[in-house]
C-alpha cells in the first residue's frame, strides 16, 4: 500500500500503473470498477468484503470516504494492487469542499469500457440513482438491513426510489429461499391458495420475500414475527397440504411437502462478501426485483390505508 | 419449453408461478433423485465424483433428499461408506467443507456390497432404491454411474435390466453414465452401443469425456460465435494450418493394464482431440442445443480425409528412459506390467484434412503423448503470413506467423500472437503475445467438468457429449491409421521429458512447417 497525501485522481491513476509495473506488469483482466461509498468506521470491513468479492470478479475497487465538509479541499489515498489476484484498490479520503464533488475524483479512475458499480455498505442515499456517485454507475447496491438508523423504513425508502439498476443485498439474501421454494413447486403440488412468511420483527428480506410470493402466486401472504435469526418459516398452502421450508438455526432448513418425507437442506445465511459476489454476477437491471419492489410499495400503501381506516372508525 | 413450464406426473403441462425466464438468479435445482455409483471404491470416484456431488450440494444445486448409493465389492456398512465419502470430500472438494451441507447429504448415503455377477446384490440394490424412494422421497428417479472397467459394462447393464432397475415409468426416470473409452474400434464401439441401447433409450445415456467438459465446449463456442472479429478470418483464405496438442508430463503410472494395447491414438485422439477439432472447424449451428451442435460436428467428422501416404503423415512413438522435469524416469517398456516387446504407442501425431470450402488445403495436425515437456492441451490456429511486408528481410527476421491459441488446460484461456516493433531507432519486428485467462477475468475456480456433468444427468439436460453416431464416425477416421501401424514396423522412440520423436518433426517439415512449442 502506498500512501498519497493531498493528491489527485491523475496521481492515483499513475500510482496504479507504477504498482502494476513493480509487480512485473501482470495482465489486466479487470472486468469492472467497484466504488464503495462508506463511512470511516465501516471502511475496513467493507473494503475486505469488496476485495473478497473481487476474487470472483477482478475489479478496481475504489473506497470513497467522505470526511468533514468544512475547510480546505483535500484528497488523500492509499493505493495498492492485489497480491494473488488481478485487482487494484484505492481507499480515497475526501475532506473540505471536495466532499460535495466526489464524482469528480472517481470519474477519471473508472476503467475504460467496463461497467461501474456503486455499493453503499451501510448508509445509502434515499435515491441512489439521483446520487452523484450513483449516477456514474450502471448498478447501485444498497443494504437496507445495514442502515444505521430508521431500519424499519429503510427498505421501503429504497423500494419507493427504485430505478433500473438499483438492487439491495436484502434481495440477494433470499436467493437460496426462492430457489428452494421454486424447486418445490416444480414438483407441482397443486395450486397455492395462501402463503405466509415468519421472520425477525425487522427484516427487509422477509418483506421482499412476502412481496415476491404475493406477486408471483397472486395470493394473500401473511407476515408474522418470530425469534429469528432472519427468516424462519415460509409456508405455501395447497389443497393437498402445506409445502413448508423452515430454518431455526440460520444454517440447516427442513423442506416438507404433502405425501413426502421431510428433507433437510443446507440454507446458510451468507456473509456480505458472498452476497456482493452474487450481486456482481449480472449487471443488467433485475426485472424480477423491480416487480417485487413495486408490489412491496403497493402492499404497504394498502396496509397504511387500512390502518388509517381502522383508526378513523 | 421455457424453464417455467413443466410436465407433471400425469403428462399435463403446468406453469410454475415462481419461475420466470427473466429470473436468472434462480438456479435450476434437480427434482428429487439419487445417484448410484458402480466402482465407488475407485480413484475416479474418490477424487472426482464424490467431491463433485458435495460441491453441487454446497452450491445449493442438489435437491433436498438427494441420495448417493455406492456399489462395490468391499464389505462396508453404510457408516463406513459415509466415512470414505467424508474423507474424499475433505481432501478433494473444491468448495469449503460445511457441516450443515454434510448433514443434508450424509443421511442419504447407502452402500451395497457385491459383484457385477451377483444377483443377490442387485436385488439388494433394487430394495435399497425402493427404500430411498420411501424415506428420502427420491421419487423413483435414479442415475447409474458406471465408473468401472469397460469389460464389465455389458454385464452390469444386463443386470440392471434383469432386476428391473432400468425400467422407467411415466413419472420417474432412470439414466446411465458411461465413461470413455467408447469401444476400442468401430466394431467394439457398435457392440457397446448395442448393449446399452437395448436397455436405455439414447436420451437416457450420458457419455462423458471428462477432458472436454461442457464448460470448455461452451467457452470455445462463445469465442467463435459471439465475436465479430474471428469468424471472417476463420477459413482457408487466412488460416495456414491448425495444430491440436494434448501433452501429458506423466507416464502411464498405474494404468498399465488398460493402456497397453490401447495406446495414445485410441486413448485420446479418437475421442477428445477429434471432438476438439470438430468444435474448431464446424459451421455455426442454427442454435446451441445439443442436437444442432451434434449435426454440425458430424458434418466435420464426415468430411475428414486421411492423408494418402500414412507412412509420411502419421507417426507414433514410445517414450524411452530419460530425465523429465529433473526426475529420472523409466522408458515405456521398462514400466511395471508392460511387456518388453510392447508395440503400444505413447505418442501419436497425425495429419488430417477437412474437405469443405472453408478448410480446403488447411491441414489439421493432431498430436498427443505421455512424458512430454509439460502438461498442456491447446489448439493453435496459425495464420498465413501477410501477403506483402513493406519492411526489409532483416527487420522481420524474428517475425513468425500470427497465431490464435485456445488453451484448454491448464489455465484455460486464449493467446494471440502477433508482430510488434521493438522500441528503438532501428526497424525491427518481433513476436509478442496478448493473453486472456478465464481465471484472471472470471471466478477463480469455475465448476469442475464432473459437477456440470452430474448436474446435467440429474436435470436430464441433453449432454453436449458425443452420441454414438459421432463415436462411430471418429472410429472410422482412426481405424485405418491404427491398422496401418499394426502392420508396419515398430513405434519410434523419444526421450522422456522432450516434445516427441524426430519423425514428428520431419512429418511437419515435409509440409514446410514446424510444431509450436506449447
Amino acid at each position: 500500500m502506498i500512501e498519497l497525501t493531498d493528491t489527485s485522481s491523475s496521481e492515483i491513476a499513475a500510482e496504479f500503473v507504477r504498482a502494476r509495473r513493480r509487480a512485473g506488469s501482470p495482465a489486466m483482466g479487470m472486468v469492472m470498477t467497484l466504488i464503495v461509498a462508506v463511512a470511516e468506521e465501516d471502511a475496513e470491513a467493507a473494503m475486505d468484503a469488496a476485495r473478497l468479492a473481487s476474487r470472483e470478479h477482478p475489479a478496481r475497487v475504489l473506497g470513497v470516504i467522505l470526511g468533514n465538509g468544512r475547510g480546505k479541499a483535500q484528497v488523500d489515498a492509499q493505493v495498492g494492487i492485489g497480491s494473488g489476484w488481478t485487482g487494484e484498490t484505492a481507499l480515497i479520503r475526501l475532506s473540505g469542499e471536495v466532499t460535495r464533488h466526489a464524482e469528480s475524483v472517481v470519474l477519471p479512475l473508472l476503467l475504460p469500457d467496463s461497467p461501474a458499480v456503486v455499493w453503499w455498505p451501510t448508509n445509502a442515499p434515499d435515491d441512489p440513482a439521483a446520487d452523484r456517485l450513483g449516477a456514474l454507475a450502471k448498478r447501485r447496491i444498497t443494504d437496507a438491513a445495514a442502515a444505521p438508523h430508521n431500519k424499519a423504513r429503510a427498505m421501503l425508502t429504497q423500494c419507493e426510489a427504485y430505478s433500473p439498476g438499483n438492487t439491495d443485498l436484502s434481495w440477494t439474501r433470499i436467493t437460496g429461499w426462492r430457489a428452494l421454494l421454486a424447486a418445490a413447486l416444480d414438483q407441482n403440488p397443486g395450486k397455492v391458495i395462501a402463503a405466509s412468511v415468519a421472520a425477525e420483527r425487522i427484516s427487509p428480506s422477509a418483506e421482499l420475500l412476502a412481496a415476491w410470493l404475493a406477486d408471483r402466486l397472486k395470493v394473500p401472504v401473511t407476515r408474522s414475527s418470530s425469534g429469528g435469526p432472519g427468516i424462519t418459516d415460509v409456508v405455501l398452502e395447497t389443497r393437498q397440504g402445506d409445502v413448508s421450508l423452515v430454518r431455526y438455526d440460520g444454517k440447516l432448513a427442513t423442506l416438507a411437502a404433502p405425501m413426502q418425507p421431510d428433507r433437510p437442506v443446507a440454507l446458510k445465511r451468507r456473509g456480505v462478501a458472498e452476497l456482493l459476489a452474487e450481486e456482481l454476477r449480472r449487471l443488467d437491471p433485475d426485472e424480477i426485483y423491480e416487480r417485487t419492489v413495486k408490489r412491496l410499495v403497493k402492499m404497504h400503501t394498502a396496509k397504511t390505508r387500512e390502518d388509517s381506516t381502522k383508526k378513523g372508525a | 419449453m421455457s424453464p417455467s413450464h413443466y410436465t407433471d406426473a400425469t403428462g399435463t403441462e403446468f406453469v410454475n408461478p415462481l419461475r420466470d425466464p427473466q429470473d436468472r438468479r434462480l438456479p435450476q435445482i434437480a427434482g428429487p433423485c439419487g445417484l448410484v455409483i458402480f466402482g465407488v471404491t475407485g480413484d475416479l470416484s474418490r477424487k472426482k465424483l464424490m467431491p463433485a456431488v458435495y460441491d453441487l450440494a454446497n452450491r445449493g444445486l442438489l435437491p433436498p433428499g438427494f441420495s448417493l448409493v455406492g456399489f462395490a465389492r468391499r464389505d462396508w456398512a453404510d457408516q463406513d461408506f459415509a466415512q470414505i465419502v467424508h474423507d474424499a470430500v475433505k481432501a478433494h472438494a473444491r468448495t469449503e467443507f460445511r457441516e450443515e451441507v454434510w448433514q443434508q447429504l450424509s443421511e442419504g448415503f447407502r452402500f451395497v456390497q457385491g459383484d457385477f455377477s451377483d444377483d443377490v446384490a442387485f436385488e439388494t440394490l433394487r430394495q435399497t432404491l425402493a427404500d430411498l424412494d420411501r424415506v428420502r422421497g427420491t421419487g423413483g428417479n435414479h442415475a447409474f454411474y458406471l465408473s468401472i472397467p469397460p469389460r464389465f459394462f455389458s454385464e452390469t447393464i444386463g443386470q440392471l435390466k434383469k432386476h428391473g432397475l432400468a425400467a422407467q415409468t411415466m413419472d420417474s426416470w432412470r439414466r446411465v453414465v458411461v465413461e470413455k473409452p467408447f469401444g476400442s474400434n468401430l466394431e467394439t464401439a457398435r457392440e457397446l452401443n448395442a448393449t446399452i441401447s437395448e436397455v436405455f433409450p439414447p436420451e437416457s445415456v450420458f457419455r462423458i469425456d471428462h477432458y472436454l467438459g461442457k464448460e470448455t465446449v461452451q467457452n470455445i463456442l462463445a469465442m467463435r460465435f459471439v465475436n465479430a472479429m474471428f469468424e471472417p478470418i476463420w477459413n482457408s483464405n487466412y488460416v495456414d494450418h491448425v495444430q491440436i496438442t494434448m501433452a501429458e508430463d506423466i507416464g502411464i503410472g498405474g494404468r498399465a493394464g488398460y493402456y497397453d494395447g490401447i495406446g495414445a491414438a485410441r486413448d485420446v485422439i479418437q475421442n477428445h482431440l477429434l471432438q476438439l477439432m470438430a468444435l474448431i472447424a464446424m459451421e455455426e449451428p442454427p442454435s446451441f442445443d445439443a442436437q444442432s451442435l451434434r449435426i454440425e460436428k458430424q458434418k466435420v467428422l464426415q468430411s475428414v480425409v486421411l492423408p494418402r501416404r500414412l507412412d509420411l503423415y502419421t507417426t507414433r512413438a514410445q517414450y524411452a528412459e530419460g530425465w523429465a522435469g529433473g526426475v529420472k524416469v523409466p522408458g515405456y517398456t521398462d514400466e511395471q506390467d508392460i511387456p518388453r516387446d510392447s508395440r503400444t504407442e505413447t505418442y501419436a501425431a497425425i495429419k488430417l484434412n477437412i474437405e469443405s470450402r472453408r478448410w480446403a488445403n488447411v491441414p489439421f495436425y493432431i498430436r498427443t503423448g505421455k512424458r512430454l515437456g509439460r502438461r498442456v492441451t491447446e489448439v493453435a490456429v496459425v495464420f498465413k503470413r501477410a501477403p506483402h511486408l513493406p519492411f526489409s528481410d532483416t527487420a522481420t527476421e524474428e517475425l513468425s506467423e500470427n497465431a490464435l491459441v485456445i488453451r484448454i488446460q491448464p489455465d484455460e484461456g486464449t493467446t494471440i500472437r502477433f508482430g510488434a516493433k521493438v522500441p528503438g531507432t532501428a526497424m525491427e519486428i518481433r513476436d509478442v503475445s496478448m493473453d486472456f485467462a478465464y481465471g484472471g477475468s472470471f471466478t477463480e475456480s469455475s465448476p469442475e467438468a464432473y459437477e456440470r456433468l452430474i448436474l446435467d444427468v440429474l436435470l436430464g439436460e441433453p449432454p453436449l457429449f458425443p452420441r454414438h453416431e459421432e463415436v462411430e464416425l471418429s472410429w472410422k477416421i482412426l481405424d485405418p491409421i491404427v491398422e496401418y501401424w499394426a502392420k508396419h514396423g515398430r513405434p519410434d522412440t523419444y526421450p522422456a521429458g522432450t516434445w516427441g520423436p524426430e519423425s514428428a518433426v520431419k512429418m511437419l517439415a515435409r509440409d514446410g512447417r514446424t510444431w509450436r512449442r506449447p
